[in-house]
């Protein structure tokens, strides 16, 4: 399979035309984040910040939610690992992907945005990595993301609360597009989706656990089940990398 | 504690592992466990923090619950991010509007 790896300025606008519907649903999902942000006590500048170095979802907003009941730096560092360590099986395959005579610093400037959908769009095309391609959809991608993130937590203050109520679910509404594909597909994962709704659920109005914040029980949880899983159903070598 | 350490924070954690397999461990993961634990991981921790969360989120949690299930019968039916968190925001403002 013939291709290239080089700059061309097709590439970057296959990238930019795939990237676009992705930085609209970033952007959208992202505003509601900054509501999460704005909860933490963040600044819109802070949240910019926050967004355009972080671009994960999940690792943000745990990370928010955190920051929001005071927690220590190391409470957020875990938290971060957690939620985003997903990106660390998505690099592996990334990596397998790019041509030897890739210049290393593609791969320094790649994993600035690996996520859900970039990983998926890039992982999707045939034959070694183009670099350029990815960076047509982060061009958009990112900036969507950061800047949604800012007007999200300026909104917050201005919109009703009703709308702020409606938005708040957004994010809620991503975290279901990624996990419920995979569990109509396969059993386990919908077992475990269900199990983790129900301990979530329980940790949080029936048992002494309630005490510990939602980062920490978070934390806790996903450990636990995904550990017990990883022993009860170990998944074969082949499996594929999401 | 100050926001930007948090961020600075965050950015570490979140940029060492995504760089680490791009340029150090450029292997694949061989071990069953490790291999297994991190495939799972992203569905645990999403299911945690969205439920009883979304409930929790609303007005009121007749919303969130209603916004639960048609984002979930949504994905199912393969609709994509963006339409699965619109369906979800509009449903719970259609809801509030009456509640």
């Amino acid at each position: 399979m013939e291709s290239s790896t080089k700059f061309s300025r097709r590439v970057l606008y296959e990238g930019m035309r795939d990237g676009f519907p992705i930085a609209l649903g970033y952007f959208a999902v992202s505003f509601s984040l900054g509501i999460a942000a704005r909860n933490a006590g963040l600044t819109p500048v802070q949240g910019f910040w926050a967004s355009l170095l972080n671009n994960a979802s999940a690792g943000e907003y745990a990370a928010f939610t955190l920051i929001a009941a005071k927690a220590t730096y190391w409470e957020v560092a875990v938290i971060t690992l957690i939620a985003n360590a997903r990106y660390l099986l998505m690099s592996c395959a990334l990596a397998q992907r790019f041509s030897p005579e890739t210049p290393f610093f593609h791969r320094l400037l790649i994993g600035y945005d690996v996520t859900d959908e970039l990983f998926g769009i890039t992982i999707a095309r045939p034959g070694y990595l183009n670099p350029y391609y990815t960076y047509g959809a982060i061009l958009l991608a990112a900036p969507a993301w950061a800047i949604g993130t800012a007007l999200g937590i300026i909104a917050g203050n201005a919109l009703p609360l009703r709308v702020v109520s409606a938005l708040s679910v957004a994010l809620y509404g991503m975290f279901l597009a990624i996990i419920i594909p995979p569990a109509r597909k396969n059993r386990i994962v919908a077992a475990l989706v269900v199990i983790s709704f129900v301990l979530s659920f329980a940790c949080e109005y029936l048992l002494g656990i309630s005490a510990l914040s939602g980062g920490t029980r978070t934390i806790i949880l996903t450990v636990a089940i995904s550990a017990a899983a990883a022993v009860l159903f170990p998944v074969k070598q082949e499996a594929d990398h999401e | 504690m100050n926001n930007y350490i948090y961020i600075a924070v965050m950015f570490a954690v979140s940029y060492t592992i995504r760089i680490l397999p791009l340029t150090l461990i450029r292997k694949p993961i061989k071990n069953q466990f490790i291999q297994s634990f991190l495939y799972y991981v992203p569905y645990v921790t999403l299911a945690v923090m969205t439920f009883p969360a979304i409930i929790e989120a609303t007005q009121t949690p007749i919303s969130g619950a209603a916004a639960l299930v048609a984002g979930i019968l949504a994905a199912w039916c393969g609709a994509g991010l963006f339409p699965v968190s619109v369906i979800c925001c509009v449903l719970v403002f259609v809801i509030e509007l009456f509640v």
